[in-house]
């Protein structure tokens, strides 16, 4: 079926939408000309810069007052399309937020849901989406059948975010529908984990540490070096499981997604839940004591050996430039 | 307090997957386990039932050719009993069709005053069953919990955010996602192993739920290409001998990051 009308669900962070929101934007206006925003929250902050990259139109809650995103979006867009305002395909980002919201809405809609997409393309009556899976090493396009609309997230990432130089979206309200026992939940208080330095997924250079470290203090020489490189330190997720970074550092399927221009894993064997989140990187240097480590199929730089031994060194002969 | 807790049995995630060349969906016909993920949430939920002083653990999987192994390890942990959907009717199931799967099995169970998730699974990943279920069963729901009490009925949790986490408090009957290191699962002792072959699992097929099965057919969605992805070549791999950190400097120096 022909594509008329695209919506992305919306996020906003410090005042400015988020980097996803404008890269699935930029997607969705090379798809329709017909291009809505939803937002669970204020969008007069926000509308020049979502007209920019190609919305012509945003829906917004207004404050959704301690509700959860999942709960409340989802409900005000079941409420605009059965109002008679239906999108054919719907765009979400695949973060914490997007995956709340896609999921509470393809129950209300009866509507299967594809997530972990990297692209989506309309050929002819066919509205294809593509997704990798055993680590990337596989590419699997999906064809939507039936009516809309279509629900799909996207990796972050997927999609370079250009500006189109559109006029502000025109904002339209979008009301909260009584959300029942659903709404049950309220948040109480936002914490912002204060880091220095880039963010792991925006940064051009990311170091990551792995069980190969041995213990949980020798995670400060990753730390150490990333700083060093005015890059982030990753984690893969055996020593986030094991306590000694925290979730928000995890590279991967069920982490972040990085595509620095450098990556270094230091004592990261490679195992595919890690791979997903770093092999987009344009140049990854893998140190691990294991020559037949998967990491090092992927390396454009493997070093096989100790990272006690080749990390103090490398540390050292860096601090000294 | 009762709890249910939601696994997945999968195949091994350190043997390479693979698709069904008839269906394009993952092959899942062979030894299945407990998807690591889920061992977080069996953790929680025995967790909180002790602190509450009373009640159960129940757990409920979905898993083609009446698979029990990965949930005998949830039952060896100490859960006390389980309901597995198995019925060929169901395979190719997507996200939604198994969330309304595993809320009729919740259901079956009379409810329970939590259930709990893990994120998503190890090898489908689709991330959206848990919400999914709390939608079908009119449930309030805190997703990416990696933190999580019960204090005077109220459940009191930190959740994940972009920028770091927030505080939620939520009415129960809820459902909650559990982020993996949540809590540290314990091995199930010898005593729970041999316990957990008698306790009771009960088999039912989706007719038995009141629930039509869609299968891959009614998903809405039909696989129609395969591809391999353009493959990353290895690049140079040199043995440390004790310069190796040179190696490393002058590749940096090269892309002109330093």
């Amino acid at each position: 079926m022909a594509i008329n009308s695209v919506w992305v669900f919306a996020q906003v962070t410090n005042g400015t939408a988020t980097t996803g929101t404008l890269e699935l934007l930029t997607k969705a206006r090379s798809l329709s000309s017909n291009v809505t925003a939803v937002l669970g929250g204020d969008a007069s902050g926000i509308a020049a810069q979502l007209g920019e990259f190609g919305a012509t139109k945003v829906y917004a809650t207004g404050d959704l007052a301690g509700k959860l995103p999942g709960v409340a979006v989802s409900g005000a867009m079941k409420a605009i399309i059965d109002g008679g305002d239906k999108p054919d395909l719907i765009l979400f980002p695949q973060n914490y937020e997007g995956r709340d919201v896609l999921a509470r809405l393809s129950v209300k809609l009866n509507k299967s849901v594809l997530t972990n997409s990297i692209d989506v393309a309309v050929d002819g009556d066919a509205v294809n989406a593509t997704t990798p899976i055993f680590g990337g090493n596989t590419l699997v396009t999906t064809t939507f059948t039936g009516e809309g609309p279509y629900l799909v997230a996207f990796r972050p990432k997927s999609f370079a975010a250009e500006a189109s130089g559109g006029a502000p979206a025109a904002i339209a309200a979008a009301a909260v529908p009584d959300l029942g026992a659903t709404g049950g939940a309220k948040v109480t208080a936002v914490h912002v984990e204060e880091s220095t330095g880039p963010k792991l997924d925006e940064a051009n250079i990311v170091v990551s540490g792995g069980r190969g470290l041995g213990e949980a203090d020798k995670y400060a020489m990753v730390e150490e070096l990333a700083k060093l490189l005015k890059g982030a330190p990753g984690a893969s997720r055996a020593i986030v499981d094991a306590g000694w970074v925290p979730y928000s550092y995890q590279v991967g399927q069920t982490g972040k997604v990085v595509k620095p221009s450098v990556y270094i894993a230091a004592g990261i064997s490679g195992a595919t839940q890690h791979m997903v989140g770093m092999k987009g990187a344009k140049n990854i240097i893998a140190i691990n004591k294991d020559k037949e480590a998967p990491i090092f199929g992927i390396a454009d730089l493997g070093i096989v050996g100790d990272v006690h031994k080749v990390l103090p060194k490398l540390i050292e002969a860096l601090k000294g430039r | 307090m009762n709890v249910i807790v939601c696994v997945k049995q999968i195949p091994d995630p350190a043997l390479p997957g693979a698709l069904d060349g008839a269906t394009n969906t993952l092959k899942r016909d062979g030894k299945l386990i407990l998807d690591d993920s889920d061992a977080y949430g069996v953790e929680m939920a025995l967790q909180l039932v002790d602190a509450a002083g009373g009640g159960e653990v129940s757990i409920i999987s979905m898993a083609p050719n009446g698979e029990t192994a990965g949930m005998r390890t949830a039952l060896a942990m100490g859960a006390a009993k389980g309901i597995l959907v198995s019925d060929p009717a169901l395979q190719g199931s997507d996200a939604l069709t198994t969330a309304k799967v595993l809320a009729a099995a919740a259901q079956r169970l009379g409810g329970a005053d939590l259930i709990i998730a893990a994120t998503e699974s190890s090898d489908g990943y689709t991330g959206t069953v848990p919400e999914q279920m709390a939608e079908v069963l009119g449930l309030p729901s805190v997703t990416f919990a990696k933190k999580v009490k019960i204090d005077g009925g109220v459940l009191k949790a930190d959740r994940q955010t972009e920028e770091g986490y927030d505080e939620v408090e939520c009415a129960l009957p809820a459902l909650i996602s559990v982020t993996a290191g949540v809590v540290e699962p314990r091995y199930p002792s010898f005593k729970g192993i041999m316990a957990a072959k008698s306790k009771p699992v009960e088999e039912v097929t989706a007719s038995d739920l009141g629930v039509t099965p869609a299968g891959w057919a009614g998903a809405g969605q039909k696989v129609t290409l395969v591809a391999q992805a353009e493959a990353r070549q290895a690049g140079e791999i040199v043995e440390d001998d004790g310069e190796s950190f040179g190696k490393i400097v002058a590749f940096l120096e090269n892309l002109k990051v330093i």
